[in-house]
């Protein structure tokens, strides 16, 4: 992407005031959209995103910035703002040797979008929108959204690291609405990997389009939802997000170090059922988390953050991971060249446990059960969390009945981990997911088999 | 950072783009550049200091009521021009559609704004670090339970936008921003809790230090202790700022695109009372006041003042150029926008018209009550078409008109319709936030909180 002498001199550029490490991030983004929304195909985006962000470290702080200029003359204006602001002091030129690194890909991609004709994928709008709107006659309206995106990037640091990654994504969502006497109610439904178009050989843009139209018309014979605390049982591929609010968030390392995590100071200890065995991911192939290499050029890991019950590691950036002289865990990820890597989870999920799903649902005489959960959001400090439940049913002497409208649940972190009571042998990864830090958004994936914590808030109205 | 055009170049860019347009062809091109600084403090040292500079172009292409798009993240030429071809080549596997086209002059006047800081560009980054390594200090030493801060951060924007288009079109306008944000930490023991201080403001002088400090600290000391409460139903009291967020989502109801798609729970109630006779609020990005206000829409046309809700009435929707044209109506220059999207519809500048008694005195008049202080969820928990509203809250518990024990993880539970009919109090206390939105207290009773 960059000729290897322009990203030495550049290095060597940004450190001729002095300075721990430099560090070049190089990005070219490539996407294209399209959007089928009331019936009409409504247009379609191209996008290209190029640019470079460097970053000098002194002692505790980062100096950084970035620029879309990739002439030799725009980089070394970039590398001289991020001195200046590190303000380093010191100085010496350093000379800066490159080793270019090859991370293994955690799959191969067989069609890059780009070489697909943009008739085909408003096609597959179109066989989804019809499949959601053949779904019922309820179904009002249908919005189907097409995106791919090949993101290359390459880093560069002044400790002599050199090394690049290609990723590629396709996604396709469907949202539909269906009206009915008590209002309008929505179902979604996505399908996306870390793949290209060969995504659409293997899974079926009707199901989708079907799925996403049906969740809506359950709703509309729903109950509000109960209010109070009740036990609730996660189904399998649909509630991964619950660990990513419960703790996943609170073992980046981050807000560890600065006393804003629950989990501060608590390696080693007990923090949940043994059955719980946590990970996060990097080389997870296809999912949406998946990649090479992270945003600082570390190399995708699969790490045990529980083993068992017990906690076992938190998830690092280069900086924090270079200052305690540990290995890197792959988590440093930023959303674009325009900002600075923060520590970031990629597919997080929870292993198969020992319990049968049905006795698990059969063994619960009162509740909710939660087929599939949206978003969330988590106060680190605290550990309260809460997220929305998307599909959801009432469980009544054991069984699954009636299905309950939209709402959040709201928990405590640490003491949800310790108080799940049942996990299931039937493990699913759940939907591609875009998590949001300090403003930046990066894709994720999560997953966990059917799972049940006594005793949840219901944030309904009954 | 890369020499970018500055006005006129950066209209002249546009003007050059929108100029090419062929015969049966309208093309616009909207450009943006903007310049940040941004300092994050902790520990008594700059943790980060960033500099940034951004600039990009987005090209709309109509052919035959088809309408294509592509956007490029740099002004270089030769990118811009395969911006156009792209925009071109998307154009033809759209749908054709009879209201697509650029917006035309309306003939409404801009207002008159005066929204760029002229001194801000000229302050040194050695004052805006000063400021955060303050901000981080004040919030440390005010409280004993207060020893450290997640960040502390002061951040500034300057940013120009023009758009031009084959159809008459040509506005050019500049805006700059700046604040101060920080996330408090109080600790008691064992027990941390975390809330956020702001200061907002166009110049360096517009910001407080000590306003930013006192606000984190208060919200994070306050909450120390708080515990689960009993599911009950309770008086809602929400904070200016959480009327504000409440009040943007229904603000995002009212927007023309939901109402022609089926998509809003209010689109066949204009001239309908749809709140509380108690509330009026309005979207109104020329009053200097609001951080959104605006002289020009994505469209390039005059913002102007929009009267959404008056006396409990619905009044119409916003509309851009498309859903105008479409529904029968007009533009309302409400088109929303970045370099990277095409024009959708979105309120700036939503305000509430203040109402009668200070937060006090609202608060006075409750007997059993919820004041909420932040709200979690909003993305997952809200449908805004349906209008389901279920949120995580933190506050404080209200008796006999005082306030009483503070209260944590738990949800309360309506529709957005249900709310906006239930208002029973609407307090005279505006206040402008971060967002541009300027929120007052409100008081909804007999809502659902769930806790144990």
């Amino acid at each position: 992407m960059l000729d290897q002498d322009l990203i030495q001199r550049t290095l060597a550029a940004a450190l001729r005031t002095g300075g721990d490490l430099a560090e070049i991030f190089v990005e070219d983004r490539a996407s294209s959209n399209a959007v089928l929304d009331d019936g009409k195909v409504e247009h379609l985006t191209s996008g290209r995103d190029r640019g470079a962000g460097i970053r000098v470290i002194v002692g505790d702080t980062t100096g950084f910035a970035h620029t879309a200029d990739l002439t030799p003359a725009g980089l070394l204006e970039a590398a001289e703002a991020a001195a200046a602001a590190a303000r380093s002091g010191g100085g010496g030129v350093k000379e800066v040797a490159l080793e270019r690194q090859h991370a293994p890909r955690p799959h191969e991609v067989a069609v890059l979008p780009e070489t697909v004709g943009k008739g085909e994928k408003v096609e597959l709008l179109r066989r989804a929108d019809a499949a959601a709107r053949g779904a019922g006659g309820a179904i009002s309206q249908v919005t189907a959204r097409y995106g791919d995106s090949r993101r290359r990037i390459l880093v560069a640091n002044s400790d002599g690291l050199l090394t690049e990654d290609d990723q590629v994504r396709t996604l396709l969502s469907v949202m539909a609405v269906a009206t009915g006497d008590t209002g309008m109610q929505t179902g979604y439904q996505s399908l996306g990997r870390t793949v290209g178009f060969e995504l659409f050989d293997r899974y079926d843009v009707d199901q989708i389009g079907r799925e996403a139209a049906e969740r809506a018309l359950l709703k509309l014979s729903a109950r509000p939802a109960p209010s109070g605390t009740m036990p609730v049982v996660i189904g399998p591929g649909g509630g991964g997000v619950l660990f990513h609010e419960a703790c996943g968030h609170g073992l980046e390392v981050d807000l560890v170090a600065k006393g804003a995590s629950v989990f501060a100071g608590r390696i080693g200890e007990r923090v949940a059922d043994p059955r719980i065995t946590l990970v996060d991911d990097g080389t997870m192939a296809e999912e949406w988390g998946a990649f090479a290499v992270d945003d600082e050029g570390s190399v995708a890991q699969r790490n045990v953050l529980i083993q068992d019950g017990i906690l076992t590691d938190y998830m690092w950036d280069l900086l924090r991971a270079r200052k305690e002289g540990r290995p890197r865990s792959g988590n440093g990820r930023r959303q674009s060249y325009k900002h600075l890597p923060m520590v970031r989870m990629t597919n997080t999920y929870v292993l198969a446990g020992p319990d049968d799903p049905e006795d698990i649902i059969a063994s619960t005489p009162k509740g909710v059960y939660v087929a599939h959960l949206g978003g969330g959001q988590v106060n680190t400090a605290t550990g309260d969390f809460v997220f929305g439940m998307t599909e959801a049913y009432l469980i009544e002497d054991g069984r699954i009945t009636e299905p309950i409208r939209e709402g959040n649940l709201i928990g405590n972190g640490p003491e949800v981990l310790a108080s799940i009571d049942a996990v299931g042998h039937d493990f699913a990864m759940g939907s591609p997911g875009m998590c949001g830090k300090d403003g930046q958004g990066v894709p994720v994936g999560d997953g966990v088999p059917t799972l049940r914590v006594p005793a949840l808030t219901v944030g309904g109205t009954a | 950072m890369a020499s970018a055009p500055t006005e006129p170049d950066l209209l002249a860019l546009a003007t050059r783009v929108a100029d090419q347009a062929r015969p049966g062809e309208q093309v616009e091109a909207f450009v943006a550049r903007s310049t940040s600084t941004s300092v994050r403090a902790y520990g008594g040292e700059v943790e980060s200091l960033t500099q940034a500079s951004t600039s990009g172009v987005g090209v709309r292409v109509v052919v035959d009521h088809r309408e294509g798009f592509a956007y490029a993240g740099t002004l270089d030429e030769a990118t811009v021009q395969e911006a156009l071809e792209e925009a071109r080549d998307n154009a033809r596997y759209a749908e054709p559609d009879e209201f697509n086209g650029l917006a035309e002059p309306d003939g409404v006047a801009p207002a008159e704004l005066d929204l760029w800081p002229k001194g801000l560009p000229e302050v040194p980054t050695a004052d805006k670090v000063a400021l955060a390594l303050d901000l981080e200090r004040a919030t440390t030493g005010r409280d004993p339970r207060v020893q450290g801060v997640r960040v502390a951060m002061y951040s500034d924007g300057l940013g120009e936008a023009a758009v031009a288009t084959s159809t008459g079109i040509r506005v050019w306008d500049r805006a700059g921003t700046s604040y101060l944000m920080v996330q408090a930490l109080a600790t008691q023991d064992g027990e941390t809790q975390i809330a956020g201080g702001l200061s907002v403001g166009r110049e360096l002088e517009d910001l407080s230090v000590d306003e930013a400090a006192d606000d984190a600290v208060l919200r994070a000391t306050r909450l120390l202790g708080a515990a689960k409460p009993a599911t009950q139903r309770v008086t809602l009291v929400l904070e200016p700022r959480m009327t504000a967020t409440v009040l943007g989502l229904v603000g995002g109801m009212l927007n023309g695109e939901a109402v022609l798609k089926g998509r809003s729970p209010f689109r066949d109630r204009v001239g309908e009372a749809i709140a509380s006779p108690l509330l009026t609020f309005v979207d109104d990005p020329t009053d200097p006041r609001s951080l959104g206000a605006d002289t020009y829409d994505g469209e390039g046309l005059a913002r102007r003042r929009n009267e959404l809700v008056r006396d409990g009435v619905l009044q119409g929707f916003l509309q851009n150029t498309y859903t105008g044209r479409r529904s029968g109506t007009a533009s309302t220059g409400s088109a929303a926008r970045g370099v990277s999207s095409t024009p959708g519809v979105a309120a700036t500048a939503l305000a509430v018209a203040p109402g009668q008694g200070s937060h006090e005195e609202l608060l006075a008049t409750v007997d059993r009550g919820l004041l909420v202080t932040s709200m979690a969820g909003l993305h997952s928990g809200v449908n805004p078409v349906s209008g389901d509203f279920s949120v995580g809250v933190e506050g404080l518990m209200v008796r006999d008109g005082a306030l009483a024990e503070p209260i944590r993880e738990a949800t309360v539970a309506s529709t957005l319709q249900r709310l906006l009919l239930d208002i029973a109090a609407v307090g005279a206390d505006l206040e402008w936030l971060p967002d541009g939105t300027g929120g007052v207290t409100l008081v909804i009773p007999d809502v659902t909180l769930s806790g144990t």
